[in-house]
């Protein structure tokens, strides 16, 4: 009997230990000291991201039969998603106080969520990639049913978690055709490898397993025609929680995307890279399109994510290691961007106010000049306008489907992007040159938040200007 | 055609049959009669597979305690069934457009490439146990997702009890055993003198 290495697995065990800390915590401090646990949590996501650089051997290693992987990819991506969610938290703990959640169980069930990204991110069979899903979408339902009181978050936790649970099992379908067809394998390589020597002897079965694969995938990216739950949810769910949904999961989603398509089924390409590209066009249409009609600023974000999502995917689309390589950079960025966005909103949302009308946001330029022009920085990046990340993120993505031949594709993403540039400056439009109609209030928000805020819509612009090292550190994740 | 062939679609068929009625029910009650159904067969057909753990656990598990706590939600809860079906033959139509379109997508690829059957990999002729056999992969070669099952499982507690408590309000009522145990006879009765009962005859009728 020999006992899995666990070294490769320290962060998530050192998550999971502090889960249990912060439970029993929360459970026998009165309500006084409940900074404790945001404290904690904060140690949490430092000690892993320490860990994390603590394990990095720069080698790929797998442990527990194969089922944990730690490569490049998992490495970097994990590394993003401690560091994101170390912000998120910086820019929500303000609103989770204010609106009188339960902050133990809000942070506990933060921190699942962080741990479920951890083993998606990090998974080589398809049984770990699922559970890690479930362990994610869980605990974010959860957190969007935190805040019970209010009807539109109930609704939206439900809907949520009926689509989620719906998408889940169209995925398992999926998978159980995969395990029928190699003969009983669920780990990626064995995958594979099994395809390879099966050869077209089992093909049918497979790309019939496929489709509910790509089913399952793009309802947890969000791509139309699996979208009607992007909106809703960012809507329904209180900004705290649409801080953490909007931005930082995103990096898992595509992740666990990554692994599944490229890394197990990348033999059945020409099946899913046709699938993924029309979903994408349509996500790419219907995205922009729809959220020009939106007044609710969280419902704009939602179609608006769609759209990206769409981006995202062409560069799926490709499979080449440019390609790939541009939809890690695209995914980070805009996980930056939202989260900036996403940040300055609940900023100020103060006391029991919700910062999410764009009414709300009419003249804003008057009364708090700092914040109108952080939003605008924010806007102009998700356009993609010149100096701004966003732009240089969509040029690698239409430089790879270039590449790769699908100039039309390539057009037509571009046309989107102006239609949907439409939209983003809509907002700045109705903070620069109108009347206010309330006046806002900015949240007593820490120093220390602020100043993190600051470096992080300033980000946007020195990676829009510099981007290279951010590109090359990724195209070492996919590559290496 | 053997036995177990006939067997084998004599349980599918049945099984098929009340998955169809769980979604075509009328009532919320028989649906989930027809759920429960639907796991027996399923069950008989571990069972012929000679997956005898699994086969029992389905319906200890989904029948024995799932199930039944359904059905008394189902009970219990007053469902209104008018505002359920409401615009159901507003949305018919564009469903069985694309249910049909799904399956002629469906019928193209099977019928394009048969499915091939493929053996598993295992060996059931081995004279371990069945729960034996599983409880040492659970534990040895699948025990990340297991530990990671757990998690998910602490996840549901702590999320159910994060919904359903309220500390503040009056409805919750908690026990404060310190008091409860140092209580005593004063505590517990109260005498109270009163007049002996005193037949009223005047009035008695």
């Amino acid at each position: 009997m020999t006992y899995p290495n666990l070294i490769p697995v320290l962060p998530e065990l050192f998550m999971v230990f502090m889960i249990i800390v912060l439970l029993l915590v929360d459970a026998f401090t009165s309500e006084k000291q409940k900074g404790a646990n945001l404290l904690l949590t904060m140690i949490t996501l430092i000690g892993c991201f320490v860990l994390q650089k603590y394990v990095d051997h720069g080698v790929t290693e797998l442990t527990f039969n194969n089922m944990f992987i730690l490569d490049n990819l998992a490495m970097g991506t994990k590394m993003f998603t401690y560091l994101f969610s170390f912000v998120a938290v910086l820019y929500i703990k303000r609103y989770v106080s204010d609106k009188k959640f339960q902050s133990g169980e809000f942070y506990v069930i933060f921190l699942f969520s962080v741990l479920g990204m951890m083993v998606m991110i990090s998974a080589d069979n398809m049984l770990t990639l699922y559970v890690g899903l479930e362990l994610f979408s869980l605990a974010l339902y959860g957190l969007i049913a935190l805040y019970r009181d209010n009807v539109r978050a109930t609704e939206a936790a439900m809907k949520y978690f009926i689509l989620g649970a719906l998408a889940s099992g169209i995925l398992l379908y999926g998978i159980s055709f995969v395990y029928g067809a190699t003969g009983g394998h669920l780990q990626l390589e064995d995958v594979l490898r099994s395809m390879l020597t099966l050869g077209d002897a089992n093909a049918g079965l497979m790309t019939f397993g496929l489709v509910f694969i790509v089913a399952g995938l793009v309802f947890k990216l969000g791509l139309v025609p699996f979208h009607m739950w992007v909106p809703d949810v960012y809507e329904g769910s209180p900004l705290a929680v649409a801080t953490i949904i909007g931005s930082l999961t995103k990096i898992a989603a595509v992740v666990f995307v990554i692994r599944f398509l490229i890394g197990g089924l990348v033999l059945l390409n020409p099946a899913w890279s046709v699938m993924l590209l029309i979903l994408a066009c349509l996500s790419l249409f219907f995205g922009n399109v729809i959220a020009i009609a939106q007044t609710n600023i969280k419902r704009m974000l939602g179609y608006s994510t769609v759209a990206h999502m769409g981006f995202v995917a062409l560069g799926l689309v490709t499979v080449s290691v440019d390609g790939v390589s541009a939809t890690i950079f695209y995914v980070v960025t805009y996980s930056l961007t939202a989260l900036a966005g996403f940040g300055i909103l609940t900023m100020l949302s103060k006391g029991d106010f919700e910062c999410q009308s764009l009414d709300d946001l009419k003249g804003l330029s008057k009364t708090h000049p700092v914040m109108a022009a952080l939003i605008m920085l924010v806007m102009f990046s998700m356009a993609g306008i010149p100096p701004l990340v966003g732009f240089y993120a969509k040029f690698k993505i239409l430089a790879a489907l270039l590449a790769a031949g699908y100039v039309g594709v390539a057009v037509f993403a571009v046309i989107m992007s102006l239609i949907g540039a439409f939209y983003y400056i809509r907002v700045v439009k109705v903070m620069y040159f109108e009347e206010p109609v309330i006046t806002l209030e900015v949240a007593d928000v820490c120093i220390f938040s602020r100043s993190v805020l600051l470096v992080n819509v300033a980000l946007l612009l020195i990676i829009g200007i510099l981007p290279s090292a951010l590109m090359m550190y990724c195209n070492a994740l996919v590559s290496g | 055609m053997d036995v177990t062939s006939v067997l084998f679609y004599v349980f599918s068929a049945i099984l098929l049959i009340s998955g169809l009625r769980v979604i075509t029910a009328k009532n919320p009650v028989h649906a989930a009669l027809f759920l429960v159904l639907a796991f027996v067969n399923a069950s008989c057909l571990w069972m012929m597979l000679g997956a005898e753990f699994l086969s029992l656990t389905l319906i200890l598990v989904y029948v024995g305690a799932v199930m039944v706590l359904f059905l008394f939600v189902v009970m219990m809860l007053d469902v209104d069934l008018e505002a359920i079906r409401k615009g159901f033959w507003k949305n018919f139509p564009m469903a069985l457009v694309l249910g049909v379109v799904v399956l002629i997508e469906m019928l193209l690829v099977v019928l394009k490439n048969p499915l091939v059957t493929m053996s598993a990999n295992s060996d059931p002729a081995t004279n371990i146990s069945n729960s034996n056999k599983l409880g040492w992969v659970l534990y040895t070669q699948y025990s990340y997702p297991v530990e990671l099952a757990s998690m998910v499982l602490l996840l549901g507690l702590v999320v159910a009890v994060a919904l359903t408590l309220r500390k503040s309000e009056k409805a919750a009522k908690y026990q404060n055993i310190s008091k409860q145990v140092a209580t005593d006879s004063k505590t517990r009765f109260t005498m109270i003198k009163m007049d002996a009962e005193v037949e009223d005859k005047g009035e008695a009728q």
